[in-house]
């Protein structure tokens, strides 16, 4: 079974600043690290391969540093990786970004699962995945909550709808964008590290697609035009109420009414 | 000993002048239940009145007032103490000091805090971090509150490299127990100034004096952790690990043994897996610096000792939520050993960090020598061990008999060993006859002597420590 993982580098903290002219995100001197929901995407793949055998591989596009996650990657027991990286892919929304990663992957050859996480922490829009899918012509579902079995021509997940659970059977190959703490994901390990050390990372730039046509990448390629990025109002507003608990459970009640809340 | 007047209407109305708001003042069936106990020892007493005080002066007048009358005063925090210090075992006025929360000044020049008692430990550390400051002292228990932490002179996590809250108390203002307001030490860093009143205050458990305001010493904050769980094949490997750790150039913060059942209570408790099953015992270690090069230099060799004495891996920690993951579980311990059995008594002394492994393995064959269950974990970087000893199914009687003579062995062994009754928790009320079993009576004498020179009538926070 081939499985690969679509992973992204974001900035470690949450509390990145914007510029508040530019409206820029500072990422100078931000430390980094993989995508926390991608490590659930990773740790699916891997609890199937321990499971049914078979490789690991890994895609991520961002500029040539953002290579630290594949080693991470590695550390985590993945076998193989690359990087889609050029200036031209910059820039790019949900639409560029699919369609690039994509055209990556056909370049790395042909694979039964591709899993992603839920969404990132720096973009949040939750749609990299599913577009990915489209791309490449495969069925895709989202919001997988439990792997129930892994056969040879497809296999059984659930997804949660929120109201309830769908159980579905799903044909490889497939895209699946898993839920956060479908599994706990184990940590990177010191002696994986020590071994992937040397390992070669390979990196597909605008030359290596299948589609030379500029205008389908980056900049280029996203109709999505950013008015303004502005960092998010911080409401700390607070109440103090006291009361017994009758009064309290009332006088809640009537707040929530009347922010429309219920 | 001192004849203690029952509290009577006149006393009340004295309280009522002083403390003008009703509500801060607490009387029969408004006392919570939890003021007659703390969070473990089945040290059980009410107060007669508790009083939610606000401010240096009305506790001053309050305990001059107790001091006039032979009235016994108790003064309690957020009563997460697992020893009884905070129990008021001759009943009297309780003094809460909850309601002092709040933090008086950041002084970035002399890089202090000054801190009311209330303020809770993760208040206050989230405080400091905001600002780019750290105050180390880690204590398991986040809700307790400073006072209380500098009552006990609490230790936690990082001691391996900080050291304890004692190191981190730079002045306290104190009420003695006849109303006399002191400030002891101060914002000067060093201070040869005659025999040092704060630092015996530090771990006397509110039995000398009560502390009203007290002045922190921070450093800035590192700019990165980083935290390696190393899996060992055997609890011993990973005990013995230690002493080599902590004889190489690099110096974690904390080093911390773990075994499987315990983290597999904390899964249960806190409903979340850890990140790593591969083991039954596991060394934690954390590091701080400022870069990750520069900590990943550092943990280089500590990974090479580890791996050198079979460790199976080292896993790395490197991010928030890989922290969280592991961290949240340790922290959970407590609780979640608390959560798997009926009642609990626990041991928490400390012996050289070379004999750490001796006192686990003995500890380890009393589980089935005493027919009782016993988990523990602990600082095995500080050679501090947290030993729970669990009641389950036993009756009653049966379970005094076979927790006391468990409690006796581990003590003497850990004093067979050079080691302490405490390493953090205190003596309070539960823990005194091991104290006088294991220290001499001379140096008890002298405790006595300091406790009279302070509280000639014994009024404040009797029947604890020494006494």
């Amino acid at each position: 079974m081939k499985i690969l993982v679509c992973i992204k580098q974001v900035p470690a903290s949450s509390k990145v600043e914007v510029d508040p002219v530019t409206g820029v995100l500072k990422r100078n001197g931000v430390d980094s690290k993989m995508n926390p929901y991608d490590l659930y995407a990773l740790e699916t793949a891997l609890r199937i391969r321990e499971e049914k055998g078979g490789s690991i591989s890994v895609v991520t596009m961002g500029p040539p540093q953002a290579q630290k996650v594949i080693q991470e990657a590695f550390s985590m027991g993945v076998d193989d990786g690359a990087i889609l990286s050029d200036r031209k892919f910059g820039g790019a929304d949900v639409l560029a970004t699919s369609y690039t990663i994509a055209q990556g992957i056909k370049k790395m050859g042909q694979f039964d699962l591709i899993l992603c996480g839920k969404q990132t922490t720096d973009g949040d829009t939750a749609q990299v995945g599913s577009e990915v899918a489209e791309w490449l012509g495969i069925p895709s579902v989202n919001n997988v909550c439990e792997i129930r079995e892994v056969g040879e021509e497809d296999m059984v997940i659930a997804m949660d709808m929120t109201e309830d659970i769908e159980i579905t059977r799903i044909k490889f190959p497939c895209l699946l964008s898993v839920d956060k703490d479908i599994f706990q994901p184990r940590l990177p390990s010191y002696l994986k590290k020590q071994a992937s050390r040397d390992r070669e990372i390979t990196m597909y730039t605008f030359a290596d697609m299948e589609d030379q046509n500029e205008l389908h990448y980056g900049l280029n390629g996203s109709p999505t035009q950013v008015q303004r990025i502005f960092p998010p109002e911080v409401n700390d507003s607070q109440e103090f109420w006291e009361g017994t608990g009758a009064e309290l459970a009332d006088r809640l009640f009537n707040k929530v009414k009347e922010l429309k809340f219920i | 000993m001192t004849n203690y007047k029952k509290l009577e209407a006149e006393d009340i109305a004295y309280i009522r002048e002083v403390i003008t708001d009703p509500r801060r003042i607490l009387l029969g069936d408004d006392i919570n239940e939890e003021y007659s106990h703390d969070e473990l020892s089945d040290t059980k007493s009410w107060p007669d009145v508790v009083v939610r005080a606000l401010s240096t002066e009305e506790i001053s007048k309050i305990m001059k007032y107790a001091y006039e009358h032979d009235i016994p005063v108790t003064p309690r925090g957020a009563g997460t103490g697992l020893v009884g210090s905070s129990v008021p075992m001759e009943h009297g006025i309780m003094i809460d000091t909850t309601l002092m929360n709040h933090i008086l000044e950041l002084d970035e020049e002399n890089l202090t805090l000054t801190v009311e008692p209330g303020v809770l430990l993760m208040e206050l550390a989230a405080y400091v971090e905001e600002h780019g400051y750290f105050y180390p002292p880690d204590p398991g228990e986040k809700s307790a509150t400073i006072g209380g932490n500098i009552s006990t002179n609490a230790g936690g996590m990082r001691a391996v490299k900080y050291g304890v809250t004692r190191d981190y108390v730079r002045g306290l203002e104190v009420v003695l127990p006849d109303g006399r307001v002191m400030e002891l030490g101060g914002k000067v860093v060093k201070n040869s100034s005659g025999y040092d009143l704060k630092d015996l205050i530090i771990g006397s458990e509110g039995t000398l004096c009560m502390i009203t305001k007290a002045i922190l010493k921070l450093l800035p904050l590192p700019g990165k952790t980083i935290s390696l769980l190393v899996p060992f094949p055997s609890l011993a490997q990973a005990i013995n690990t230690v002493p080599l750790i902590i004889s190489s150039k690099s110096v974690p913060t904390a080093i911390e043994f773990m075994q499987r059942e315990v983290i597999i209570d904390a899964e249960e408790y806190l409903g979340k897996k850890f990140p790593d099953n591969s083991s039954d015992a596991y060394l934690l270690l954390k590091f701080d610096g400022n870069s990750t090069e520069e900590i990943e230099k550092d943990y280089d060799a500590v990974a090479q000792i580890c791996l050198e004495q079979g460790a199976l891996d080292v896993l790395i920690s490197d991010t928030e939520e890989r922290d969280e993951s592991i961290w949240k579980a340790r922290g959970a311990f407590l609780e979640a050993i608390k959560g798997s059995t009926t009642y609990m008594d626990e041991v928490d002394c400390v012996v050289p960090r070379n004999r750490v492994n001796e006192l686990v393995q003995y500890i380890h064959s009393l589980n089935s020598q005493e027919q009782i269950r016993i988990k523990l974990f602990g600082h095995a970087g500080d050679g501090n061990l947290h030993v729970y000893i669990l009641k389950d199914d036993l009756s009653d009687e049966e379970w005094e008999k076979r927790m006391n003579r468990v409690m006796d062995l581990i003590y003497d062994k850990a004093h067979e060993l050079h080691g302490q009754v405490s390493g953090e928790h205190g003596i309070g009320f539960a823990k005194k006859p091991y104290l006088s079993k294991s220290l001499p009576a001379d140096a008890l004498e002298l405790m006595k002597g300091i406790k009279k020179v302070f509280d000639p009538k014994n009024l404040l926070n009797p029947h604890k420590i020494c006494q």
